[in-house]
């Protein structure tokens, strides 16, 4: 059974190849059959994994073959199976062949539709790579592999200008991450000599004291890397663009799976992070501002897709503050429970666009509580989890964050804080969602409600986000035990009272209309704080005077070819006596034979010794 | 055959005198023809140059060379006016000026 | 004395008979003179002891050699009207500069030659001497020698041919068509454009 686990991402890998090869030749049945049921195929063996591994909780190791060999580095194309890996690949699994399903409704209409699923497919297969792999080569090799697909994906509709752009600055935003990261991948290997990951965590205890420099330097390195994969400050500003893609792709990688990719690499090398208590701290601080920076910027958005986007930088945020706080597993579990509702609200958004003839702005919605059933139980639902009220399954995860990170010393209760602003911000602007959009005035009418291929997924992923939350996750063995203090009982009560209030809040300004804000919306400095809030944050309108600009200005500087100028000055200079020469070649003879008696004369002159 | 002899600068001076009239005929005419006949005559008068040295030395290698030079000319004559023929059908013209399809 | 006088009138001669050769309009006169230089030169070589190549001079110049080009002036077919071209091609502004050339390259001959000393040998080298040593040392010359008027005879045989004048002129016709049909195609284009 062990053995199976390299046909998981083999599957995927073969449709792909398959859709790309005779995606134009197959009728489209066999293109969503081939596509959805590869990744169906791989969430059974995965499932058959898990029941074998549960019943065993042994970690194993499957080597396939030595990648390459350089003196005593030998990489290989090999697997790691624990419980960590078993979520990951759980989600990416079963959250990833729901999505499938649910994009062979919304593609229908597409003309590309194989190209489509290729990609999608070719997709899972390197995300199950970056999951699996047993050293950060490999990992690296699955990691690259999803930048280029979340590239393909984003610019999937290329026709539009603007796609293939917003395409290029996720691609580049995130190769910024990724350089650091191969940095510290080198710097791991110049050190410890291997890039194995046990090895690596056992090499690194015994060469390394907590509070050393080295991993530090290496921590903060893959910290980065993570932070451009996961959009997390200061690398986040390619994720709302990325919604330019199909949402389903926003839904599969850029809230449930790619974009955990960098809190998987953080909990996957924990103990390079557990000697390096600053970069925890970092992590943590990362996490929390980015967490609250993207919240309230999703207070100010119209777009649906994009209110979702800065949901989930949010909650990658949420992600890294529990990594960063030591809550390994509590991170980890955000992260799958974040899976669940955040592919439940972007499919249950994808459902809207789809059904109101791709309108993305929340305000020309309006009342589709009726009207789209399935779809406004889902965003209930979702936003319920997404809000972390009591017994759903965000709600779960985040107590967790929450309730860790207090106990952490010295700052933890500042975090805390900082986390409770992120929870309120987040019931605010959730629930603003489904008051805009299923309640009030219809705006829109709907020419039909979702089909069972849409409803199908949406229902399945409702049941997650509502009781995901007890899945128990196998990691025990995998991370370090969190400490058995538990806080203050108002401390947790606090925590659940917080995304109450915050949905409170939103019903009464949102839709009661029985808190009146207008009046302080409407003054200058409310006004510019929103504008301020809607930018992002101005980064990147920042980014574009620091770096876009004087890039192009110094393109367009080298497109004239400075350097070439004076090659090209020699060119011109030979033309120009070529041109001289040539006239002198007339074809006459007789010119020939006077230009041959002159030289005569000249070199004879010369060896008489007149000159 | 006895008394003052010639000097061999005077011969010489003929064979330069011969050649530079060639060179001047060469480089004057646009009629193939002359431009043949006037490389016959610094031929010759190459030949007379050396064979004028053969006889001041008193060897008969200067006499060996002019036949070479002979050969040469026979040669030459004979390609020449075969190309001569060819430019009279090709142009209907001796005149060299008009052979220029190989300008730059 | 008299071998004296002699080496100068024939050198008188044989200049004479060049200048008026390079200078004439018609190619039969120029010929002419031509065989007059070359007969005056044979008369230098016999006074300079050198007998045999004076006759080769005259059997093989002025018998074989000039005698080819009148054939082929024969086979040209020259007129009148040629002869007056000649005329208006050797106008001074056509010799100037050639013979300013010419005058320059005879100076500096001259001053090469203004070191030599000595009178030629009055000893004959006879044609047993000749060819002793053409057969001798040279056989390598003549051999090449032989060589070079084989190559001489196919090039004129191949030069000469018919065939070669059809293929020219297939190519020719061919060439001209080209461009015709080019000029044509482009000035359809043209009308088209307007």
């Amino acid at each position: 059974m062990r053995q199976l686990i390299g046909l998981i991402p083999l599957i995927p890998l073969l449709s792909s190849v398959c859709l790309m090869l005779l995606g134009s030749r197959l009728p489209r049945l066999w293109i969503g059959l081939l596509g959805v049921g590869s990744v169906g195929l791989a969430a059974l063996l995965t499932g058959l994994t898990a029941v074998d591994f549960l019943a065993n909780p042994e970690p194993f190791q499957l080597t396939l073959w030595v990648w390459m060999q350089v003196g005593n580095f030998a990489p290989g194309v090999a697997f790691y199976f624990d419980g960590l890996t078993l979520v990951m690949m759980s989600v990416i699994t079963g959250v990833g062949f729901l999505i499938h399903l649910f994009s062979t409704e919304f593609m229908e209409e597409d003309k590309s539709y194989a190209r489509y699923f290729a990609y999608l497919n070719m997709f899972v297969a390197a995300m199950l790579i970056l999951v699996m792999a047993d050293n950060l080569l490999l990992l690296y090799l699955g990691w690259e592999g999803v930048g280029v697909c979340s590239y393909l994906l984003v610019g999937f509709w290329y026709q539009n200008s603007a796609n293939g752009q917003a395409a290029r600055k996720a691609f580049i935003v995130t190769r910024i991450g990724d350089t650091a990261m191969a940095l510290g991948l080198f710097l791991l290997f110049s050190e410890l000599g291997t890039l194995n990951i046990q090895a690596l965590g056992v090499a690194a205890n015994e060469t390394w004291q907590v509070g050393d420099k080295l991993p530090l330097i290496a921590c903060l390195l893959l910290l980065a890397g993570a932070v451009g994969k996961s959009a997390q400050l200061p690398l986040h500003t390619w994720l709302p663009d990325a919604m330019a893609g199909p949402t389903p792709v926003s839904a599969l990688i850029h809230a449930a799976t790619m974009v955990t990719a960098g809190v998987y690499l953080i909990a996957r090398t924990h103990e390079l992070y557990l000697l390096a208590p600053i970069a925890m701290i970092a992590v943590a601080l990362v996490g929390l501002t980015t967490s609250l920076m993207a919240a309230f910027t999703a207070l100010t958005q119209r777009d649906i897709k994009r209110i979702l986007a800065y949901s989930t930088i949010s909650q990658i945020g949420y992600m890294f503050l529990a990594l960063g706080v030591g809550a390994w597993s509590a991170g980890v579990f955000h992260l799958m429970t974040h899976a669940f509702f955040k592919a439940l609200l972007f499919l249950g958004s994808g459902a809207i666009i789809h059904c109101l003839h791709h309108e993305h702005d929340i305000f020309k919605m309006g009342g589709l509580r009726t009207r789209m059933p399935v779809t406004f139980w889902s965003f209930m639902i979702g936003s319920a989890a997404l809000a972390a009220l009591p017994m759903t399954s965000g709600f779960f995860s985040k107590d967790q964050i929450l309730l860790q990170a207090y106990q952490v010393d010295g700052i933890g209760p500042w975090l805390w804080l900082g986390g409770l602003l992120g929870a309120l911000l987040t019931a605010i602007y959730s629930f603003r969602l489904v008051f805009v959009v299923f309640f009030g005035k219809a705006n829109t009418e709907p020419d039909r409600d979702t089909g069972w291929r849409m409803a199908l997924p949406l229902s399945l992923l409702c049941a997650l986000a509502l009781f995901g939350g007890w899945i128990m996750l196998p990691v025990a063995e995998v991370f370090p035990v969190a400490s058995g203090l538990h806080p203050a009982h108002w401390v947790e009560y606090v925590s659940i009272a917080v995304p109450v209030v915050g949905v409170v809040i939103a019903y009464l300004v949102f839709y009661s209309g029985q808190l009146p804000v207008d009046g302080l919306l409407n003054r200058p400095s409310m006004q510019s704080l929103q504008r301020f809030w809607h930018s992002g944050w101005g980064l990147d309108a920042l980014y574009d005077r620091l770096f876009v600009r004087p890039y192009y200005a110094l393109a367009a500087l080298l497109k004239g070819e400075p350097v070439d100028a004076v090659y090209g000055l020699i060119v011109a200079i030979n033309q120009t006596l070529n041109g001289w020469l040539a006239e002198g070649q007339s074809g006459q003879m007789r010119r020939y034979l006077i230009s041959m008696v002159f030289g005569l004369i000249v070199v004879l002159a010369i060896l008489l010794g007149v000159f | 055959m006895d008394g003052l002899n010639i000097p061999l600068s005077h011969i010489l001076l003929v064979s330069s005198l011969l050649f530079a009239v060639g060179m001047l005929g060469l480089m004057m005419r646009r009629n193939i023809i002359f431009i043949l006949m006037s490389l016959e005559v610094m031929l010759n008068s190459t030949a007379l140059a050396f064979v004028a040295a053969g006889a001041h030395w008193g060897q008969p290698d200067g006499q060996i060379v002019f036949m070479l030079i002979l050969s040469v000319a026979a040669a030459e004559v004979a390609v020449g006016l075969g190309l001569v023929l060819q430019i009279q059908r090709r142009f209907k013209s001796l005149d060299m000026d008009n052979a220029n399809r190989m300008q730059g | 004395m008299l071998e004296i006088s002699l080496f100068y009138i024939a050198a008188t001669v044989a200049l004479v008979a060049t200048i008026l050769a390079m200078t004439r309009a018609n190619a039969i006169h120029a010929l002419i003179y031509l065989i007059v230089s070359l007969l005056a030169v044979a008369v230098i070589f016999f006074l300079i002891g050198a007998p045999f190549a004076a006759a080769l001079e005259i059997v093989i110049y002025a018998g074989a050699i000039m005698v080819l080009f009148v054939f082929v002036i024969m086979m040209l077919n020259l007129g009148e009207e040629g002869d007056a071209r000649e005329k208006q091609w050797l106008s001074p502004a056509v010799w100037a500069g050639p013979t300013l050339l010419a005058v320059i390259l005879f100076a500096e001959l001259l001053y090469i030659i203004s070191s030599v000393e000595g009178p030629v040998s009055t000893a004959q080298v006879t044609a047993k001497q000749v060819g002793l040593t053409l057969f001798g040392p040279y056989v390598l010359a003549v051999e090449i020698a032989s060589m070079l008027l084989l190559a001489g005879l196919v090039g004129s045989y191949h030069l000469g041919r018919r065939a070669l004048d059809r293929n020219i002129h297939e190519a020719d016709a061919r060439a001209l068509s080209e461009s015709n049909s080019n000029s044509t195609s482009d000035s359809n284009a043209d009308k088209g454009a307007q």
